[in-house]
Parts: structure tokens; C-alpha cells; sequence
């Protein structure tokens, strides 16, 4: 695996709901173009770390992040920083499907409308781009018209992915995405996300280590609020260098 | 069939009988009031209702005849203009305690105030219109009418688009914002068109709900015994008719009453209907 460049450095991070901190100064980088997993057992503090990518706790008074993350340079915590913007180039996927309640194709427009001024032919363009992107545009070609929530589970969160793909971000953050699927579906969106890393930094969260452990390049695991280990998946697979990683890796715990 | 012999279960049979059976007693009264109504107003409205009731105006005293045409007209109207004012105020209103109701204390109050005024008597609104309007202006007027059915219609609005937009789970608006789409556009494009059908809804029930109220048009739009379409004068509104004329000695005048009682109640009911059917069928899982 060749080296790749750091997009996101994480560091001395801790994090607070309230009074209670639920990070404890994690240090990691993200790397460009590769996908990097979460794993660890709930509570650890993987979607906590992974809201912070985005700033998606700043919706909710009371939760706040000290330390540093560095996203292309620039710190993402400073406060005059434009959270609108940030979340334009670090999309995310959500564990349960979200369509909004509009059309398919709407759904897919909603997004790209908010930074791009285009004309119809160029809007449609994208959104075939995108739902062939998250390999769905077989599926829904004849009802773009069509409601999001008319679509099963499995593609609902295919329609998701397109959706984050279409406003073309540097990173897409995705919470569990497959969690709430069946297996075919999960399948698909695993074969999604390899062949999505070819052009972006991925980020995923995931209760399924066998997952982590197909479709990642790194992995970090994560105890408690604290960055128990990091690495390149194979050497935390294989050759984990801590006992916890290993007990959890295993089964043995967690 | 199993003889059950067991006694926790055949106690809990007979709790379950009981139960049931003051259930359906209780609805039973409930269901008997409303068909009584119905069928009261539809035995004694139905020989009154004629295409005459819609052409005629109200008739004079002793004259023979006579229609609803002017009171229907009016009560249209009035409702109408109450509806085109208070379906906007109220939904922003409903909006804004939604997204910051939990934040400000603004909001806190007006979401009080609003309960309030829910339960405020009609004839109080009634009264305050008369008193800020009605007493400077110096005369009756269908815009009086309208303000009074307006501040009846607009804390049912504001409160059910409040409720409603609630529903929507944070996971959806998460999504939008993540996204990068601002507050306003989560808001507007996303949350409130996931509750569309429920908003709606609430607007069809505070149309219903005024279209029914005398008392805040007694003393607003009094009542008009001729045509008119003029807003600032006194207007013939279908309440204050069937008020004035069921208590008349004159036969043709109580037989209209029935009539226009009929038309208030079954329009109402469709009103509800409607709401049920129609909107509740795309309402959000």
C-alpha cells in the first residue's frame, strides 16, 4: 500500500456533551483517497468522532470539541469558520436511510442547487452522474419523478450516497451505513465504497468488523473515548500490536 | 375448544370484559349525540333546502320565501379572508417555535400565549375586536368579522404546524444540513415538506373550527339583511342568521335556520373528512 497524503489531521481532540467528555484526546490523520473505518464497541465514541468531521454537533447547544482538526490545513474548529461550506466538502451518510420528501431526482438536486447554478440539461446530467455513482441509475431511471420514499431500504441509502456524491465533496463520512440493510444491499454499498474511494476520502463507522476489514485501508479502534489503536487495516487485522485490539478484534470482546 | 381453568387468565378475562364494555358504552354516547344531531338537522333542514335557499336572499319579516344566498356569501367571504390570513401567520408562527422554540424565551411565551388563546372563549375575541375595531371604525364590518375568526383560527394553525414539524426526526434535518444547506432551507424545503399533509390538515380543522363561530360575529359582522359584498360593511354571515332566525316567530325564517344549519354542519364535516382522507393517506411514516 503506498503512503498517501494526510487530508484530515485530528489532533489532541476531546469532545463534550454537556459536562461529560466523551473523547479523550485522539490524535489521528485521515488520509487522502483511502478509506479509513471505526470500529469499537457503542459508546466508544466513533460517531461522536466522526460528527465532529463536519461539525455536525454544532446543531445541538451543548456539545463542543477542543483541540485541533486540520482539514487540508485549516483548522475546522475555529469558530468564524463557515460550517455551510465545510459540510459542502465533507458530506455524510447516515445510518438510517433519509430521503427527503421530494421527488427522486429532486432529492439528488437539492444539494448540488445549493452551490451550483445549473441549467437543466447540466442538473440532469448530474444526477444521472451521481445515481450511477452510487449504482442506482438502473433502478430509478424511469421514476426520477417518483417519490425517495417509494424506494426499498437497500436503495433509499444508495439514494443517500448519490446524494453526497452529486454535490462532489472531498470526504464523505458515512455512520453505519449499512446497519439498518439487508445483506445484498450491504453488498452493494461495500462494492459503492471501493470503487468510490478511487475519487474520494471515505470515513465509515461500522459495528461490522468483517466490513472494516473488507473495504478499508486503515482502521482505528476505538475504546471508551479513546484512540485505542491505529493503522493500515491488514496490521490491525492481523498483527494487532495492543491486547484490547486484539480481545476485540476476536470476539473475546465487545 | 380448551377449557381454561386457569384463574390468573379468567381474571384477567373478566377485567378485559368490563373494560370493553364501558369502552363501547362511553363511544356509544358519544356516537348517539352526534348521529341525534345529524339526523335532527337533516329531518328538519332537509324540506328547506332548495336551489331557492342559494338564490333568495334572507326574506324580510313577514314576506314569504326567501333564500341564504346573502349569508352564504358572507360567510365565504369572511371565512375565506380569515383563512388567506391566518394559514400564512400560523404556519410561520408554528415554524419559528418548532426550529427555536426550545432555545428562546420568546418562543417559550408565545407558545404559552398561543395554548391560551386556544382555549380563550370565542365571544371574549369576540368582545376585544369590537372594543379595538369595531368601537374606533364605528361601525360593523366583514373585515371585523374577519380579524375575530382570524385570531380563533391562527393558535389552532401555529399549534398543530408546531406538533407536526416536531415529528420530523432530527435524523432527516441532520441530513440536510450535512448537505450544507442553511437553516432556512432545511427548514422550509425539507422539514416543513415532510409534514406537508399534517399542516394542511390543521388548516382544514381551523376552517372548520370558524366557520362555525356566532359569537366573535355578533358583535363584528353583526349580520346584513341584504346582499352585500363590501367587506367594510356589515355582512349576512350563516351563524348569526340561524341565531336570529330559529328564535323568530315566523315559519319560513326557522325553517331557513334548519337549512343553514344543515349547510355549516355538513360542509364542516366534509371539511373533516377531507382532512382525514385525503391528506392523512401522505402522511409521513
Amino acid at each position: 500500500m503506498t503512503k498517501a497524503s494526510k487530508i484530515i489531521e485530528i489532533s489532541g481532540l476531546n469532545f463534550y456533551y454537556g459536562k461529560t467528555r466523551s473523547l479523550h484526546n485522539v490524535n489521528l490523520d485521515i488520509h487522502e483517497k483511502k478509506v479509513t473505518a471505526f470500529i469499537g464497541p457503542s459508546g466508544c465514541g466513533k460517531s461522536t468522532l466522526l460528527r465532529t468531521l463536519n461539525r455536525m454537533y454544532d446543531l445541538y447547544p451543548g456539545q463542543r470539541a477542543e483541540g485541533a482538526i486540520r482539514y487540508r490545513g485549516h483548522n475546522i474548529l475555529e469558530a468564524g469558520l463557515d460550517v455551510n461550506m465545510l459540510r459542502a466538502k465533507v458530506g455524510m451518510v447516515f445510518q438510517k436511510p433519509t430521503p427527503f420528501p421530494m421527488s427522486i431526482y429532486d432529492n439528488i438536486a437539492f444539494g448540488v442547487r445549493l452551490y451550483e447554478d445549473l441549467s437543466k440539461g447540466e442538473m440532469d446530467e448530474r444526477v444521472e452522474w451521481a445515481l450511477k455513482k452510487a449504482a442506482l441509475w438502473g433502478e430509478v431511471k424511469d421514476k426520477l419523478t417518483k417519490s425517495g420514499l417509494s424506494l426499498s431500504g437497500g436503495q433509499q441509502q444508495r439514494l443517500c450516497i448519490a446524494r453526497g456524491v452529486a454535490v462532489k465533496p472531498d470526504v464523505l463520512l458515512l455512520d453505519e451505513p449499512t446497519s439498518a440493510l439487508d445483506p445484498i444491499s450491504t453488498s452493494k454499498i461495500e462494492e459503492l465504497i471501493s470503487e468510490l474511494k478511487e475519487d474520494y476520502t471515505i470515513a465509515i463507522v461500522t459495528h461490522n468488523m468483517q466490513q472494516a476489514a473488507r473495504c478499508s485501508d486503515y482502521t482505528a479502534y476505538m475504546y471508551l473515548g479513546e484512540l485505542v489503536e491505529f493503522g493500515e487495516t491488514d496490521q490491525i487485522f492481523m498483527n494487532p500490536v495492543r491486547k484490547e485490539t486484539q480481545d476485540y478484534i476476536t470476539g473475546r470482546f465487545g | 375448544m380448551i377449557q381454561n381453568k386457569n384463574p390468573v387468565y379468567r381474571k384477567r378475562l373478566f377485567f378485559h370484559r368490563v373494560g370493553m364494555t364501558l369502552s363501547v358504552g362511553a363511544m356509544s354516547v358519544g356516537l348517539i349525540a352526534l348521529l341525534w344531531i345529524l339526523a335532527t338537522l337533516l329531518i328538519n333542514g332537509f324540506e328547506s333546502l332548495s336551489v331557492l335557499m342559494f338564490t333568495n336572499d334572507t326574506p324580510a319579516p313577514g314576506s314569504e320565501g326567501g333564500g341564504l344566498r346573502n349569508a352564504i356569501v358572507g360567510s365565504l367571504m369572511m371565512v375565506g379572508l380569515s383563512t388567506a390570513v391566518s394559514t400564512p401567520v400560523g404556519i410561520l408562527a408554528g415554524i419559528y417555535l418548532a426550529e427555536y422554540g426550545e432555545e428562546n424565551r420568546i418562543a417559550q411565551v408565545t407558545r404559552f400565549v398561543t395554548d391560551i388563546m386556544l382555549s380563550a372563549p370565542s365571544i371574549v375575541i369576540g368582545l376585544f375586536v369590537y372594543a379595538m375595531y369595531v368601537a374606533n371604525v364605528q361601525h360593523f364590518s366583514g373585515y371585523a368579522g374577519s380579524i375575530a375568526l382570524s385570531l380563533i383560527a391562527i393558535p389552532v394553525v401555529v399549534r398543530t404546524t408546531d406538533n407536526m414539524l416536531k415529528l420530523v426526526p432530527n435524523s432527516l434535518l441532520e441530513a440536510a444540513y450535512a448537505l450544507g444547506a442553511p437553516r432556512w432551507k432545511v427548514s422550509m424545503m425539507v422539514r416543513l415538506r415532510a409534514v406537508k399533509a399534517g399542516v394542511m390538515t390543521g388548516v382544514l380543522l381551523a376552517v372548520a373550527r370558524v366557520s362555525g363561530e356566532t359569537a366573535p360575529l355578533l358583535f363584528t359582522a353583526l349580520n346584513n339583511q341584504f346582499f352585500s359584498a363590501d367587506m367594510n360593511q356589515p355582512l349576512a354571515n350563516l351563524p348569526v342568521v340561524i341565531y336570529q332566525f330559529a328564535m323568530s316567530p315566523y315559519d319560513n325564517w326557522r325553517a331557513l335556520a334548519w337549512g343553514g344549519a344543515l349547510i355549516v354542519t355538513f360542509s364542516v364535516l366534509a371539511l373533516n373528512i377531507l382532512s382525514r382522507t385525503v391528506f392523512a393517506q401522505k402522511a409521513p411514516k
